[in-house]
């Protein structure tokens, strides 16, 4: 079986998705005869040539919202952001347009909105940033966020075949240092809305997903090791919408709940992860539901700055431990 | 001085101490980067690092037209604008390593930060976003009535953002003192400008505003100095906005990781021999408005400033993040410290 990087994982879904259905194409910045700026779609534009592989100007709303308009005369288009922290160029187009689209009109937008996402690559405030909460509030946007080779795959399939718009987070700095066998001629897709069981545990739940998956690992083993505690770590992959089932089983089974996210504290994922778990799954709980976020400023540019603002293993670690010790 | 029977009439106004401050500010720009790109190879520096090799010539002319007071606006590849406001190399040294000393504390990156009191605003890295806002600086020269005037850069790729066509129409439309300068380059990162924008010359998307637009040689530095001048008087006379297309070249990647594969080796080398100094350097030379001991005595004091610079920074501390959560706002003045990085919670 041929081990395969996130990065490549997600080129092959998308590769297998243009081969298998005609009516999807690629729109974005410098895909095209540059192959991205991470090299995502190398190749693509010599394999589909340029109607299905398109060059854009550097114009978001027009990228997406010609994307939209493509995707209700049947076509399925996957819009690039060169990062995508540039989609809030896109907002208005994304929220107002695209999210609405089917319940007002009964217009059908299966676009696909992906980009590197995420810190941890001393990026500065304009090339590290994890802006899912800020589309998580929009009803009519799907929102996907893998953390292994085999769900960047999964998930951009999935996403493709979508019937609605879904926006992909793919991690930057999971690119090519996640690698994962993936056997050839199998197809990979992951069902948008299942979260996926990490690592087994019985003291304590993480939900978290993305990069953080990651560390969340790091942090069980560690206190697997250290404290004889088994955490549980379950990878939510889709934010939305959310699998509220995966999070209460596991709630009535570990009876602890840390959440981890790498977006700021202040109205993100994990607050509303909290009040769900609040509303079905209270009496199960013998701690409180705690949450392990960036702090709520930007995503500062010096790598000592950087680490201190987001979240890291370590802070993992002590959160689990106060909450088991709870 | 011997040569001064050759010696002809300087345009622009400009005198010959102008001219050699020119110079110097050109070389300094020219040599600052070189000192970057050692700096970025020996892995000081942190993140990616960008050059504004060959166009140096448009970014510190159209700088130097402008006057105390005046505030612009500067990109990526304007390094030369900002040094001509009054940035110092050190500063710059300090950002692209991420020192506790430079300008944003380590919380920005490169050329991101800024001195409004120089008069240069620090950008963001969101295309087009500094229009508006600059159209919004040169509304409140004409609100408090300052002679005073905006500049902004975009590059040929940015004029294709939505921010761009508003800022430059509300810019156009309220009249507001504001200079927009187009530097087209040839290419947006990979792409070539004829796959960014269907017009011929950008300075024509000007008539859609209502505004005159003029394209100029952007690297020839006097032509740049007198066209931004002019339109630096038009805005100070309240006769409002004027779009600058300055036609230039990339001559390296988008950032230095970039090997440019896309731009072809003959069309590079062609902009080699149309380098902005070197011409500028002629220019000087056969009018005799320097000689050389001139000129080797601007390289000398550029060669020195920078050496200081450089051992004034390389050794500066890393950004320390006991003040990281400071400033979000200025009330409450720092971000909480989250739970699990605190004994008491
Ligand atoms: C809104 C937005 N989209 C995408 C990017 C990514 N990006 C950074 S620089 C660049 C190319 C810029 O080209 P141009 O404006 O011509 O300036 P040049 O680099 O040539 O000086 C792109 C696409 C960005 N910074 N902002």
């Amino acid at each position: 079986m041929p081990e395969v990087t996130y990065l490549e994982a997600l080129r092959q879904g998308m590769l297998e998705e243009m081969e298998r259905d005609e009516s999807v194409f690629i729109l974005g910045e410098d895909i095209g005869a540059y192959g991205g700026a991470f090299k995502v779609t190398d190749g693509f534009l010599d394999r589909f040539g340029p109607s299905r592989v398109i060059d854009t100007p550097i114009s978001e709303a027009a990228i997406v919202g010609a994307a939209a308009g493509a995707a209700h005369m049947g076509l399925r288009p996957i819009a690039e952001m060169q990062f995508i922290d540039f989609i809030s160029c896109a907002y208005d187009m994304l929220t107002n347009y695209v999210a609405t689209a089917r319940y007002r009109a009964g217009l059908a937008t299966p676009i696909v909105v992906r980009g590197p996402s995420g810190g941890y690559v001393r990026g500065g405030p304009f090339h590290s940033q994890m802006p899912e909460a800020a589309f998580f509030h929009t009803p009519g946007l799907k929102l996907v966020a893998p953390a292994t080779a085999r769900d960047a795959k999964g998930l951009i399939k999935a996403a493709i075949r979508d019937d609605d718009p879904v926006i992909y987070f793919e991690h930057k700095f999971l690119y090519r240092r996640i690698k994962e066998d993936l056997p050839e001629g199998e197809e990979i897709l992951t069902p948008i809305g299942k979260a996926r069981m990490a690592r087994e545990g019985t003291d304590l739940t993480i939900v978290t997903w993305s990069a953080l998956v990651w560390k969340a690992l790091e942090a069980a083993e560690q206190v697997a090791k250290e404290d004889r505690a088994e955490i549980e770590v379950l990878d939510l992959r889709t934010l939305l919408p959310m699998d509220d089932e995966a999070i209460m089983s596991s709630t009535k089974k570990t009876n602890r709940v840390l959440i981890v996210h790498e977006d700021t504290r202040t109205g993100g994922l994990a607050g509303e992860i909290t009040a769900r778990i609040n509303e079905s799954a209270f009496e199960w709980l013998d701690a409180p539901v705690r949450r392990v976020t960036a702090h709520d400023t930007p995503i500062p540019y010096a790598p000592t700055l950087e680490d201190y603002v987001l979240p890291q293993t370590a802070d993992i670690v002590s959160a689990a431990r106060r909450l088991l010790a709870y | 001085m011997a040569t001064t029977a050759k010696t002809r009439v300087i345009p622009a106004g400009l005198s010959r101490e102008q001219l050699h401050e020119i110079y110097y500010y050109l070389r300094l720009t020219r040599s600052l980067e070189e000192r970057l790109r050692n700096l970025y190879r020996q892995g000081k520096v942190i993140g990616g690092l960008y050059s504004s090799l060959g166009q140096e010539g448009e970014s510190v002319a159209s700088a130097y037209a402008l006057a105390e007071g005046d505030i612009l606006s500067p990109l990526i590849r304007n390094l030369g604008a900002m040094l001509v406001k009054g940035a110092k190399p050190v500063e710059v040294l300090r950002q692209y390593m991420a020192k506790a000393t430079s300008p944003t504390a380590g919380r920005e990156m490169n050329i991101h930060f800024n001195d409004l009191r120089l008069g240069f605003l620090g950008q963001i890295s969101h295309l087009g976003d500094m229009v508006p806002v600059m159209a919004g600086i040169a509304l409140s020269f004409r609100l408090r009535r300052e002679p005073r005037v905006g500049l902004v850069y975009v590059g040929d790729g940015a004029t294709s953002t939505g921010a761009f066509h508003e800022g430059v129409n509300f810019a156009a439309v309220q009249r507001v003192p504001l200079v927009v300068i187009v530097e087209h380059n040839g290419y947006a990162y990979s792409t070539p400008t004829s796959r960014q924008t269907a017009v011929e010359r950008l300075a024509d998307k000007a008539r859609a505003y209502g505004i005159p637009g003029r394209t100029v040689d952007g690297n020839d530095v006097l032509a740049v100095y007198e066209a931004t001048k002019h339109a630096v008087e038009r805005a100070r006379a309240g006769e409002g906005v004027t779009l600058l297309e300055l036609v230039t070249y990339r001559r390296r990647g988008h950032a230095e990781h970039d090997d440019q594969r896309y731009q072809p080796r003959e069309e590079i080398a062609a902009w080699e021999g149309r380098d902005p100094i070197e011409r500028y350097t002629r220019q000087l030379r056969d009018n005799a408005w320097i000689d050389d001991a001139g000129i080797a005595a601007i390289d000398d004091r550029v060669s020195e400033e920078l050496d200081r610079a450089v051992a004034d920074s390389e050794n500066d501390p890393v950004a320390a993040p006991d003040t990281v959560l400071r400033s979000v706002y200025l009330d409450p003045p720092a971000a909480d410290v989250l739970w699990f990085r605190r004994r008491d919670a």
